[in-house]
């Protein structure tokens, strides 16, 4: 009544078992390493192309399926493998065949793989049910009936489902000639299927619904890839076990995500990270023995992960908040500028000969001094002020500048007055946001539109802040009298 | 049926036990189904492996707090470590999790491997949970002997129960629309790590006696069930902790019973609570009354149905138009709609049931009741003809196949819509006449 779970291995005695294989290899560590460096062993030989071919095909395919936003996959389809690889051990017992026999078992899981596949996309389709929860569903039914599956099996007087453990937790350090035979011809059919159907899987990825509309055949496609899935994640399954079939599916090509926004290079990334990731986490587990194998893959991604995360060309956290900050740099730069045209504008003097105070910038935008203070040093380095103590004045080159930035301001303020209906005392801040990114051609599309303002500098639609901010200064000063206006009675 | 072994002290604790973890996960588990996070539970449940090492060995005891703690604590860790990378990495959220899970997973292995070698952390307990061996660890509460897991899994159903009614309506607008509920004031991020900590909580509460995988199984299988049969959340909820415990009881019957029927003792009770899970699951996809795949496919079969009904009496009007006769053999009639034999015979049965037909040998012919009916159709046919061609300008060569979809769907007053649009004419662009609207529709 009871199913005991007696018989089978558990995890410490498993890992034993791979360590007193691994350590079988060689002495000591270092001369360990010598040899597999030079390749000189049989059985690293195996194991390490193994892992590398599979690390490749898995990072070629996931990169495909990260894009279909089916990263999770991998997961569900290695988990609905497991009625399948149980079903058939069953079905050779009652016939008497060899029951650990790998074709058998392969084919088991493939049917069920497949079956997974296509309870997802049925459920997916043909109900309200959302892709996330179909997977879910059919990952843990498919596993639970496999589990109840075994659950028989153990009770079969000559099977004990031991064998059927490597499925699950992988066996990499035990992989054999043929084993790995068989990783590599299905890892390259895979290769070649995506590398056949670059362009076509291109397509499915980014626009499924042209892809249909130009011909191409896009369920066979999705099936053809998920397919793939399925073949990855059977052979790696007893390479690497479960949990590292989606690990290697997943990680290698969100990784390469992060360096670059090109498909090709992308699967050449991931590609290249999932190989590497395979030689690596191997090789270390063959010089340190007592480090599983499976689970140093997966760790050497997750560190390639973090550093792409963190340096990645693209989309790297780093290269980001640098771009990020010089946006907000030129952005300051810029409000600066149009700010000193506008606290000069309307004045006899011209620009160039007019003095700005600090004090009175400060109050015309709210920024903090701090802010303030970086903008007028870098824009007096690049020359566009001169500074005289407290006291700036627009060079040339910087009242050209302004001078362009203000009437692109105010080009887009009437814009919206006019043509986009907003009212006046809102388009000073839209202006604000849109103004940075105007390029010449939009320019010259305004200055066409808003006719009557051709080659001045518009007025500006609206009360500057400035005034706002003088009239504030001028209550304050009429309230308490200062030093400076005393003087001037 | 084999042998039926029942003994109420061991499988009525088995099936209690398994209805209140049923229930503590289906209950978490409608949130995040609705959330489109179902897969969160299962990378919690994979990923705590490294919590339970570094309790095991800070505490060097396999006493159960501990270990509760730390898996719980990395279970909360895998929620923010996902958002985190999906937030600023930018990364899909599955694939987020997927990073994160496996790397979690993976770690704990190397853990457990190299630090913790001669414990006795079995990873099949893990995966597999060991439900049928709950009873045999047994606390004394108020004098009441009962299992461990048990207990525990009441409190977490409790926990669950009291944060849920407490946060009902944030974790409802939380749910349906995140963004009015920041609008009204709630944080949408601090709900969503009141309920990744429950799921957490609940997770490492259940994979003890029913595993990983299967923990996964109680939260989403029942609430996508309940999500299929209810439109509403306070039903959902409710109706998903129905099938969640009924699938808890179905699941330790067929255990004992189903291995029986082929000569074994009995299975793994978690592995078959899913089965059964799944088979409700499958049962509502296919009857749910609303848009069950069943209903639908007979909606379908009805509306083809009643197109072909449509279809013959058309045909039989303008067979008398142009050529005068009132009859016509049925299987001329068949051949030329190329339409399925069964359908046909179920069609016509129906319709000289209605008395739209009469039948006379092998010859068909309309009654005055069929006969108002084919008009009213071949008008709505013609108008639309006129008006594709004269108001929406298609090319005269394809009018007549959208007429022929169109006409099923006309009624009276958009019959009458039409004619005014293209000015009343009598004839339709192929030249025949447009009949006179009937209004009054004869007896049988």
């Amino acid at each position: 009544m009871i199913a005991s779970s007696g018989n089978s291995l558990s995890l410490p005695e498993f890992v034993q078992h791979t360590t007193h294989l691994l350590a079988s290899i060689g002495l000591s560590s270092w001369e360990q390493a010598y040899r597999l460096l030079s390749f000189q062993d049989h059985n690293t030989r195996v194991v390490l192309l193994g892992t590398a071919m599979f690390g490749c095909a898995a990072g070629i395919v996931g990169v495909f399926t990260l894009l279909r936003k089916r990263a999770l996959m991998g997961d569900a389809i290695s988990h609905a493998t497991l009625p399948g690889i149980a079903i058939s051990f069953l079905i050779a017992t009652h016939f008497g065949w060899n029951e650990k026999s790998l074709p058998l078992l392969l084919a088991g899981a493939t049917i069920t793989g497949v079956l997974g596949v296509l309870a997802i996309l049925v459920v997916r389709n043909s109900t309200k049910i959302k892709e996330d929860t179909a997977l879910g569903i059919v990952l843990s039914v498919f596993f639970g009936a496999g589990i109840a599956l075994l659950g028989i099996i153990q009770q079969m007087p000559l099977g004990h489902a031991a064998g059927l453990e490597s499925f699950i937790f992988g066996k990499t350090a035990s992989m054999i000639s043929s084993d790995t035979v068989l990783i590599s011809v299905a890892s390259l059919l895979c290769l070649s299927f995506c590398l056949f159907f670059f362009k076509e899987l291109k397509l499915l990825c980014f626009d499924e619904t042209f892809a249909g509309s130009r011909g191409y055949p896009t369920t066979t496609l999705d099936l053809m890839l998920m397919g793939s899935v399925v073949v990855i994640s059977i052979v790696g399954l007893q390479a690497v076990g479960l949990i590292m079939v989606v690990a290697l599916l997943v990680i290698p090509a969100a990784a390469a995500r992060f360096w670059t926004d090109k498909l090709g290079s992308m699967t050449a990334i991931s590609a290249c990270i999932g190989t590497l990731s395979g030689i690596c986490g191997s090789a270390l587990s063959a010089i340190y023995p007592r480090l599983p194998s499976g689970a140093m893959i997966v760790l050497f991604c997750a560190g390639c992960f973090t550093v792409s995360l963190a340096v990645g060309s693209r989309r790297g956290l780093i290269i980001r908040s640098i771009r990020r900050m010089r946006m907000n740099r030129s952005i300051a730069g810029q409000h600066f500028l149009r700010t000193m045209f506008e606290l000069t504008e309307g004045q006899e003097a011209s620009l160039e000969q007019q003095e700005i105070s600090i004090e009175k910038l400060n109050f015309a935008r709210t920024w903090n001094p701090r802010e303030l203070s970086d903008t007028i040093r870098r824009a007096t380095n690049a020359e566009w002020i001169t500074r005289i103590g407290s006291q700036i004045r627009l060079t040339k080159k910087g009242r050209i500048e302004a001078e362009r930035l203000t009437r692109e301001h105010r080009l887009w303020e009437l814009f919206l007055i006019h043509h986009a209906d907003f009212a006046p005392s809102r388009v000073d801040r839209e202006a604000d946001h849109i103004e940075h990114v105007l390029e010449p051609e939009i320019v010259a599309e305004l200055e066409a539109l808003l006719s009557e303002n051709q080659k001045t500098i518009p007025q500006s639609p609206h009360l500057l802040a400035h005034h706002v901010a003088e009239d504030e200064m001028q209550t304050r000063q009429h309230a308490e009298p200062t030093h400076s206006s005393r003087n001037r009675e | 049926m084999g042998d039926f072994n029942w003994n109420w002290q061991l499988d009525g604790w088995i099936i209690l036990t398994a209805v209140i973890c049923a229930l503590a996960c289906s209950l978490v588990g409608n949130f995040l189904v609705l959330r489109r996070m179902s897969m969160l539970g299962d990378a919690i449940t994979h990923a705590v492996l490294p919590g339970l090492a570094v309790a095991f060995v800070v505490t060097e005891s396999r006493s159960s707090f501990p270990m509760f703690v730390g898996a719980a604590v990395v279970g909360l860790c895998t929620a923010f470590f996902t958002e985190w990378i999906r937030k600023s990495g930018r990364v899909d959220e599955g694939a987020s999790l997927g990073v994160v899970f496996t790397t979690l997973f993976a770690l704990g292995l190397v853990l457990i491997v190299h630090w913790i070698d001669r414990v006795d952390l079995d990873a099949n307990c893990v995966l597999y949970g060991s439900i049928e061996l709950t009873p045999l660890e047994q606390v004394n509460i108020l004098g009441i002997r009962m299992p461990r897991a048990f207990l525990i899994l009441s409190a977490v159903l409790g926990l669950n129960t009291i944060v849920i009614t407490l946060f009902y309506k944030e974790l409802k607008l939380a749910s349906f629309d995140s963004v009015l509920a920041s609008s009204v004031g709630f944080s949408p991020a601090t709900i969503h790590y009141v309920l990744m900590t429950l799921v957490a909580i609940t997770a490492v509460a259940s994979f003890e006696s029913v595993g990983s995988v299967l923990v996964v199984a109680m939260m989403i299988v029942p609430p996508a069930t309940a999500f299929l049969l209810t439109r509403r959340l306070f039903q959902m909820l409710v109706v998903s902790a129905l099938i969640a415990a009924f699938s808890g009881i179905l699941g330790h019957l067929s255990a004992i019973a189903v291995p029986s029927w082929f000569g074994f003792r009995s299975t793994s009770t978690a592995g078959m609570m899913a089965v059964a899970a799944g088979s409700l699951f499958t049962l509502a996809a296919v009857f749910a009354p609303h848009d069950g795949i069943a209903i639908r496919l007979w909606h379908q079969i009805l509306l083809g149905l009643n197109i072909l009904a449509d279809d013959i009496v058309a045909l039989l009007y303008r067979v008398e138009e142009k050529q005068g006769r009132k009859e016509a053999e049925s299987r001329w009639i068949r051949e030329v709609l190329l339409c399925n034999r069964l359908a046909f015979i179920a069609v016509k049965r129906w319709l000289l049931f209605r008395g739209e037909l009469r039948s006379n040998a092998n010859q068909i012919s309309l009654t005055e009741r069929g006969h108002h009916r084919a008009q009213n159709l071949v008008r709505s046919h013609r108008l639309w003809e006129q008006y594709l061609l004269d108001e929406v300008g298609l090319d005269p060569s394809r009018i007549h196949p959208q007429a022929e979809k169109m006409e099923h769907y006309t009624d009276r007053d958009l019959r009458e819509k039409l004619h005014q649009a293209i000015d009343n004419p009598d004839i339709d662009p192929h030249g025949s006449p447009i009949p006179v609207e009937l209004s009054k529709r004869p007896k049988k």
